[in-house]
């Protein structure tokens, strides 16, 4: 990969030379390209090529094991669980959110609308310690819901409340420039070939708006699966039950179990790199589909 | 089926977008709504529509009351300037929207839908982009498909708000041309709304000339052509002279030049202003009939077979457009420079006062 | 809920007014007021609540508690390494940034979605396992361990090692604010400029900067706040050494195991005020490019 950059930053100059085309008069290609790559090599490639290695430094057999514990599976149900839950939720309040705020008008609307990227601009410890005093059996939320019984901090519920809570932001912002410029004429182009609204809205605005609801959806879940901070002091941490993969990796490092923290970070990683994937590859789609 | 259009308004905030409209439509015919932009022409069609809901008035179709219908059971076909298409759907599952949105009971079963479609397709010779999704397709051919959209519902009326606007020059007359066949074959009455006044003229059956919210004049397009009601709808169809004239019992005087106006019998020594278009002026070498104007050629240009002379007269400041041949032109061996002189073949007279709320007289 | 209600009981007499006319790109009124009131009540209980709870769990017990709280010892030497994380990491985040967008968006180059797929990494990586990842090389254990305690170096369990993990997580939000923006602008002007005989500098400086003010300033500020509250990776790197290498997420952490929720909270509310002036620049910004957008 850092082999392909080499040679195109040293070729770029006499293959520009050989065009035909005249060349870039903007200065700068060189620095700033070299102190990029430099500074992705140094903070980003090489380090995360020192994980993938340092992991495939123990067998396969202990890898294997590291990965396969029963208590760490049960961790990735829970995460993988709990993310897909709580982007699904999102998907759903998101659409419908950034449906209110761009159709819609209503005081504090300014408002409301910035408050959206809160969860992406509060610190996750600062969101994990307001989630579980929320949500606790004596918490504002919470104690309406333990005189029915159901626990909701320290259980897998909180869990996905946290997700949930960090995710909401994903959907709403990248479905919200595309709800604003589609074109009211489709919809009443819809109207006049005689769909009523609800046709309309199912089978002219959801396709339209599918891809960036994909995406939204894509990076809510990938958010979800790494997250951290908010989760721990909600979840409670119960071995099998309500410990995330995440929190598994801080406590084998903490005991200094790097082979099996790195086994497990290993699979994390594949898992954003799959996710990133996804995610371009819905981008790609949807724009070689729809744009003119 | 006809359209009835009843003394309809629409205001948006303080602006008057239409005036107390009335027309009628007659059915089969294709009808243009002309006027600049801000006349009001296309919020008259999205009231047709039933898009925009009037302040007042009433909307009907063949005699039957639409205004309060939702546009979804108005049966229009409804044509957008910039097309429109759904951009996830093949050409053909746009053309069958219409079609697969029925109420079940209405609903024609796929294979019923495929040959409809299909035909449509045909009339808009477009049948072999059935498959294709419209960002693959033309602007030209995206019009087209949803002209044939339109179609495919069978729609008591066919609306198109400025079909032709997003298209370039050539693809432009072609279309329209086009459009004019296409209505001769199936004879749906429809309006279309333009800025453009050669679209107007060529294509449509009638034209209703809008202004300010009004309807200004409407009749076939030789007649609104030929006889303009008045200064806005003479200027607004194509290019034109004026002149300064004094009225008086009947005759106009311009210069030298005596034209009698019959309407304007009842005048006496009054102000007046006489429109003359470029290619209703007479331009002479030498003044043998002794009642041409006298003019200076400031400019000549040739474009193609036509010459555009600039002239200017002893008695207005302002610069004369004359339009002619090019060989009669040259028969006159007139240059740049020269003296020559200007006989209106044809002419219309206003009064000053009909003239009073047109800004454009303040240029002269 | 009650709004739900309300407009459930309101729906026959809107039906009424409603039925005579719809516009075919609304929904009737019920249905919107219905709409409305459900993101709202969802917002309110996933945003205002949990914001709620912390400026009442700082303040409930009076101001000074409240400044007691923040300006103890352990409070002060939390707020003392975020800030100096803060001057290291930003400053380099905005270098990086401005390098990354410039080769970005006026050159083209092969394997140019790569590199902003690669900027695009650390939001996809868990912060747990960036700090995994240098714990793995600087660690005791790790890859460089052995030589870095021959020589008396301390990356781990140390400043250094929660500056790297933060430049690491906070690395694509400039870049990503610039990109676009950089994008969108074209080359043209800087084009203009190079040929009016500006040096390069000079024309970043004149030309470009001012283009770009406004993201870089939002992107800045995300940074800082990202920054300040990071919190899983800094977890792994710092050790919790009170007074020594614990940010304020760390010392909130802490104070609330201990139980010492309003202390804890306290703290929280400095860095939840950060996130809220975070957002309000970004509106802002965004407000002040949409309103400078069309009058041009």
């Amino acid at each position: 990969m850092s082999g392909d950059h080499n040679s195109m930053t040293t070729l770029a100059p006499s293959s520009v030379l050989r065009s035909p085309r005249p060349r870039n008069v903007i200065p700068g290609f060189n620095i700033t390209m070299g102190f990029s790559l430099l500074y992705i090599s140094f903070l980003f490639l090489i380090p995360v090529g020192g994980l993938l290695l340092f992991t495939m430094t123990q067998s396969w057999e202990q890898f294997w094991r590291a990965i396969s514990h029963p208590q760490v599976v049960a961790s990735y149900k829970l995460s993988f669980g709990a993310s897909l839950i709580g982007a699904t939720i999102n998907l759903v309040f998101g659409l419908l959110v950034s449906w209110v705020l761009v159709r819609y008008q209503f005081p504090f609307k300014r408002f409301v609308d910035a408050l959206i990227d809160l969860p992406f601009a509060l610190p996750t410890a600062v969101a994990g310690i307001a989630l579980v005093t929320l949500y606790a059996s004596t918490g504002w939320v919470g104690q309406y819901f333990d005189v029915y019984g159901i626990r909701i901090a320290y259980t897998q519920i909180g869990v996905v409340i946290a997700l949930t809570y960090i995710g909401l932001p994903f959907v709403v912002r990248t479905v919200q420039p595309v709800l604003e410029d589609l074109e009211s004429e489709l919809e009443e182009a819809s109207a006049a070939l005689g769909a009523n609204r609800l046709t309309t809205i199912r089978r002219v605005i959801l396709p339209a708006l599918m891809p960036a609801l994909l995406t939204g959806y894509a990076l809510a879940f990938a958010r979800a699966l790494g997250e951290y901070g908010s989760v721990v002091f909600i979840s409670g941490n119960l071995p099998y039950l309500t410990e995330i993969t995440p929190l598994l990796i801080v406590a084998k490092a903490e005991q200094y179990d790097y082979h099996g923290a790195a086994a497990i970070g290993t699979v994390m990683l594949l898992a954003a790199f799959v996710m990133l994937l996804v995610i371009n590859g819905l981008q790609w789609w949807s724009t070689r589909r729809f744009s003119h | 089926m006809s359209i009835g259009v009843d003394r309809i308004n629409k205001r948006f905030n303080n602006f008057i977008a239409v005036d107390n409209v009335s027309l009628e439509l007659p059915e089969g015919q294709l009808t243009a709504l002309l006027g600049p932009s801000g006349s009001g022409k296309t919020t008259l069609l999205r009231i047709i529509a039933g898009l925009e809901q009037a302040d007042s008035g009433r909307i009907e179709f063949h005699g039957k009351d639409q205004t309060h219908e939702h546009v979804s059971d108005r049966g229009v076909g409804f044509v957008f300037q910039h097309y429109a298409l759904f951009k996830h759907m093949t050409v053909f599952e746009n053309v069958a929207y219409g079609l697969t949105v029925k109420p079940r009971r209405e609903r024609p079963n796929k294979e019923a839908i495929r040959k409809k479609v299909m035909s449509l397709l045909e009339l808009v010779q477009l049948d072999w982009t059935a498959h294709r999704y419209p960002a693959q397709l033309s602007g030209g051919q995206r019009q087209r498909i949803a002209l044939a959209r339109a179609l495919a519902v069978e729609p008591k009326v066919l609306l198109l708000d400025e079909p032709f606007g997003a298209l370039d020059a050539k693809v432009r007359a072609e279309l329209r041309r086009w459009l004019r066949r296409l209505h001769d074959e199936i004879h749906v009455t429809s309006v279309f709304v333009t800025h453009d006044q050669e679209e107007a003229l060529e294509v449509s059956d009638r034209v209703v000339v809008m202004n300010n919210g009004r309807v200004e004049q409407e009749g076939t397009p030789e007649e609104v052509y030929d006889h303009p009601a008045n200064p806005f709808v003479y200027r607004f169809l194509g290019n034109v002279n004026l002149f300064h004239a004094r009225v008086h019992e009947g005759t106009a005087t311009i210069g030298d030049l005596r034209v009698p106006v019959p309407e304007h019998s009842d005048s006496k020594e009054q102000d007046a202003l006489a429109y003359i278009r470029p290619h209703e002026i007479d331009v002479l070498a030498n003044n043998e009939s002794g009642d041409a104007i006298h003019a200076i050629i400031k400019s000549i240009l040739v474009v193609g077979p036509t010459v555009r002379l600039e002239l200017q007269t002893e008695h207005s400041k302002e610069l004369i457009q004359a339009e002619l041949p090019k060989h009669q032109f040259r028969g006159l061996g007139l240059l740049q420079g020269d003296e020559a002189w200007l006989r209106p073949m044809q002419s219309k007279v206003f009064l000053r006062e009909e003239d009073a709320t047109n800004p454009q007289e303040s240029d002269l | 809920m009650t709004e739900l209600h309300t407009s459930a009981q309101a729906t026959p007499v809107q039906l009424d007014r409603a039925a005579q006319w719809q516009r075919a790109t609304e929904e009737p009124q019920w249905v919107r007021r219905t709409l409305i009131g459900i993101a709202l009540a969802f917002l309110a209980a996933f945003l205002i609540l949990p914001l709620l709870v912390v400026l009442v769990g700082a303040f409930e017990q009076g101001l000074g508690v409240w400044y007691a709280a923040v300006t103890e010892p352990d409070a002060r030497a939390a707020i003392r390494l975020t800030l100096l994380v803060v001057v290291i990491v930003v400053p380099i985040n905005v270098i990086f940034g401005v390098t990354v967008a410039w080769a970005v968006a006026k050159f083209e180059f092969r394997g140019k979605p790569l590199l902003i797929s690669l900027i695009d990494m650390p939001f996809a990586i868990s912060p747990v396992v960036v700090g995994l990842i240098f714990v793995i090389l600087f660690g005791s254990q790790g890859w460089l361990g052995n030589w870095l305690s021959a020589h008396d170096l301390r990356i781990i369990f140390a400043v250094p090692g929660i500056v790297i993990v933060i430049a690491f997580g906070t690395m694509p939000f400039i870049a990503r604010e610039l990109i676009p923006l950089m994008q969108q602008q074209g080359k043209q002007e800087e084009e203009a400029s190079l040929t009016l005989g500006a040096s390069g500098l000079k024309t970043f400086w004149y030309v470009t900067l001012p283009n770009i003010k406004w993201g870089l300033i939002y992107g800045i500020i995300l940074c800082n706040a990202r920054a300040m509250g990071e919190f899983g990776a800094v977890a792994i790197v710092s050790g919790r050494i009170r007074g020594e290498t614990n940010t304020m997420p760390l010392h909130i952490e802490v104070l609330y195991n201990e139980y010492m929720f309003t202390a804890a909270f306290a703290v929280s509310s400095i860095l939840t005020g950060l996130a809220l002036v975070t957002i309000a620049i970004k509106s802002t910004v965004e407000w002040w490019e949409q309103r400078t957008g069309a009058t041009e």
